[in-house]
């Protein structure tokens, strides 16, 4: 009776429990380690929303009795750092005139770079990719002094402009492997089509290869923005105190040693600073986390 | 001595002169020569890394070549750019572009040559009537299914009326069933519009069914150059041999003991029927190769007959292939699906010589 035999027994879906050993360990450990996470942030938030003498009380983890908006003001507008006393507002906007400019140099050079690379093989290409890519394994401090030398030769030494060079030539050779990996893995046989079809090397990267790299291009723009955004050295190095950018005044403002040690405002300005790579993070969700992982290779 | 080419009735469609290519050290392609008449159907065969995509390709002009000169239409365009050689490819993977429209595909190459609009929308028209995508002129690639998009990148080398067609394997992606129909598809097409058409292959059914002329191919040079008929009756070597016809040929080894007799398993056959293509030394080494049709089991009219046992049968549905045992050596034979035989049964088997090759054993040349 194979009937009865097949009605018997399990079948469908094996069930699964709710809660098993199993999942406690799993949720216990994501919850534990979160927690382990947020809690700074949860101090920071907590702390910039209290006036001063709540915080000399000295209950860091207490929520705030009375909550002001009055260090979010300072850090932004009024915060001195040496000689200028408008806040943060200066380094931001500092960072944006640096980052805008610096993102879409260094992609635009090292997309057509990377799609040189992969589809056009010229003479001494393999050379030209292997002096670039050990580019990427040199130690940034190392460079720091000859390239101040030649900032200055050339009169950029202080400028936005210098740093802006300096920001898409460091970029270049992660994002160059970047692309040139992804046009490697889209198919030969689309490029002979298209040289077929006539159309030259800007004509197959502007209507054939552009459209087809979104994704990349995007992972190309977070990773420069999250890293150009929250560079310090360089901007501390190549530039002069009114063209500082965020990261530096930031430190300026936190480090400062006269008067009274303001957390309330320091929490405040740090977590400005920080606020525009936590919202591209946000918004770009699983592009981020691939971004971090092309990134891996930077170390 | 001049390589412009003589008169236009004589002159090959697309000619290849002495072409060598080397990726460094490794010769892909040995000083090949080939000459593809106007509107002939071509087909190059080989097993993967022969050297067939990359001759096309070279032809096509997507490669360099180390070496020698390719003509088309007695230009030589050995180095021009692929747009300026008038042709057309269709590939394996299709290639079209995913982020334009089935109309889009098809003008791309045509507003690349800066064509009027009417005339652009001439051609497209008529492409898209020849092969039946009218309702897909708006659709994305994306939205096609495989069969509709080798259609559509046909169409694109269609629109281009090019003087020579390059397929790279075109239907190595589809089902069987699709291969089929598409198959019968390009062979109308060629009908229809007269082009020169080379396509590369390693499907042999695909070739021997479209062909004018099969051009064997073998670790960069060209084995045999015929027409499918030739190729498959009167194979010149034995790799060519081995190559084509599904199930493949028998090979038995032998010798060769008069002109007219070959001694085999200690048994002689008589050669009588068999064309040599010159005169032949006796006691001679030779692998004769017969193809499953060509064994007959159990033929009462046949005078010369050889004892075998049945090893095994396939049935295929329209017939079955039989494996016997004879001496030593194995060999299979065709038969009708109707006669049934079964493996230990004893039977007699024969060949049909005349249809049959002898191969020198040392070289593996044709006698």
């Amino acid at each position: 009776m194979a009937e009865t035999i097949a009605l018997d027994g399990p079948s469908g879906p094996k069930p699964r429990r709710a809660i098993s050993g199993r999942n406690i360990m799993i949720y216990g450990t994501l919850i534990l380690v979160s927690c382990y996470y947020l809690l700074p942030l949860y101090v920071m938030i907590v702390t910039s929303l209290k006036g001063m003498p709540e915080i000399r009380l000295g209950n860091v983890f207490a929520p705030p009795v009375e909550i002001t908006f009055e260090p979010w003001v300072k850090a932004w507008s009024t915060a001195c750092t040496g000689l200028n006393c408008d806040g943060l507002s200066r380094g931001f906007w500092n960072s944006v005139r640096i980052t805008v400019p610096s993102v879409i140099l260094s992609i635009a050079i090292a997309s057509v770079n990377g799609y040189a690379l992969a589809n056009w093989r010229f003479k001494g290409a393999d050379t030209f990719f292997t002096i670039l890519i050990v580019g990427a394994f040199i130690p940034y401090q190392v460079m720091i002094y000859p390239i101040v030398i030649v900032l200055r030769e050339i009169g950029l030494y202080g400028t936005l402009k210098g740093l802006v060079i300096v920001h898409s030539i460091f970029g270049m050779p992660i994002l160059t492997l970047l692309f040139r990996n992804y046009f490697t893995s889209m198919p030969e046989e689309l490029f002979k089509a298209a040289r077929v079809d006539g159309a030259g090397f800007w004509g197959i990267y502007f209507r054939i290869m552009l459209p087809m790299s979104l994704p990349i291009f995007v992972v190309a723009i977070i990773l420069q923005v999250t890293g150009i955004w929250n560079d310090f050295l360089f901007g501390v190095v190549y530039t002069k105190p009114d063209v500082y950018p965020m990261t530096v005044q930031l430190n300026n403002i936190v480090n400062s040693v006269q008067g009274v040690k303001e957390y309330n405002v320091n929490m405040a300005a740090t977590i400005i600073t920080g606020l525009v790579p936590l919202i591209i993070y946000f918004v770009s969700g699983k592009l981020f986390v691939r971004g971090i992982a092309a990134g891996a290779v930077k170390g | 001595m001049n390589t412009e080419l003589k008169t236009p009735d004589s002159m090959p469609s697309v000619a290849v002169r002495n072409v060598s290519l080397n990726f460094g050290s490794v010769e892909v392609l040995k000083s090949l020569n080939l000459d593809i008449a106007k509107g002939e159907f071509l087909v190059l065969l080989g097993p993967s890394g022969c050297g067939k995509s990359t001759l096309l390709n070279c032809i096509a002009g997507l490669l360099d070549v180390s070496a020698g000169q390719i003509f088309i239409n007695g230009k030589n365009v050995t180095w021009e750019e692929p747009k300026d050689r008038g042709i057309g490819m269709v590939f394996q993977s299709y290639a079209l572009y995913p982020q334009m429209t089935v109309e889009g595909n098809l003008t791309f190459g045509l507003k690349n040559a800066r064509l009027p609009r009417e005339e652009i929308s001439k051609r497209v028209a008529r492409a898209a009537e020849i092969l039946q995508i009218e309702p897909l002129l708006k659709r994305k690639p994306a939205q096609l299914s495989g069969g509709q998009r080798q259609r559509v990148a046909i169409g694109r080398a269609l629109v281009r009326e090019a003087e020579v067609f390059l397929f790279d394997e075109p239907l190595s992606n589809l089902d069987a069933r699709l291969r089929a129909e598409l198959r019968v598809e390009i062979k109308r097409l060629h009908a229809r519009l007269d082009n020169t058409m080379i396509y590369v292959t390693h499907d042999q059914i695909e070739a021997l069914t479209l062909a004018d002329r099969i051009a064997v191919m073998k670790s960069g040079t060209i084995q045999q150059l015929d027409d499918p008929i030739t190729i498959y009756n009167k194979p010149r070597n034995l790799y060519v041999a081995s190559f084509i016809g599904s199930p493949s040929m028998n090979f038995l080894k032998a010798e060769l003991s008069s002109a007219a007799i070959l001694r085999f398993e200690g048994q002689n056959v008589g050669l009588r029927g068999y064309d040599f293509a010159a005169p032949q030394s006796v006691n001679l080494p030779i692998v004769f190769g017969v193809r499953p049709e060509h064994v007959r089991i159990n033929a009462a009219n046949d005078a010369e007959s050889y004892e075998a046992m049945v090893e095994l049968v396939e049935p295929m549905g329209s017939d079955s292939l039989v494996w016997l045992k004879l001496g030593g050596q194995t060999l299979s034979a065709r038969v009708e699906s109707s006669e049934r035989h079964h493996p230990g049964e004893r039977v007699r088997v024969s060949f049909r010589v005349g249809l049959s090759s002898i191969f020198d054993a040392a070289s593996g040349e044709r006698l």
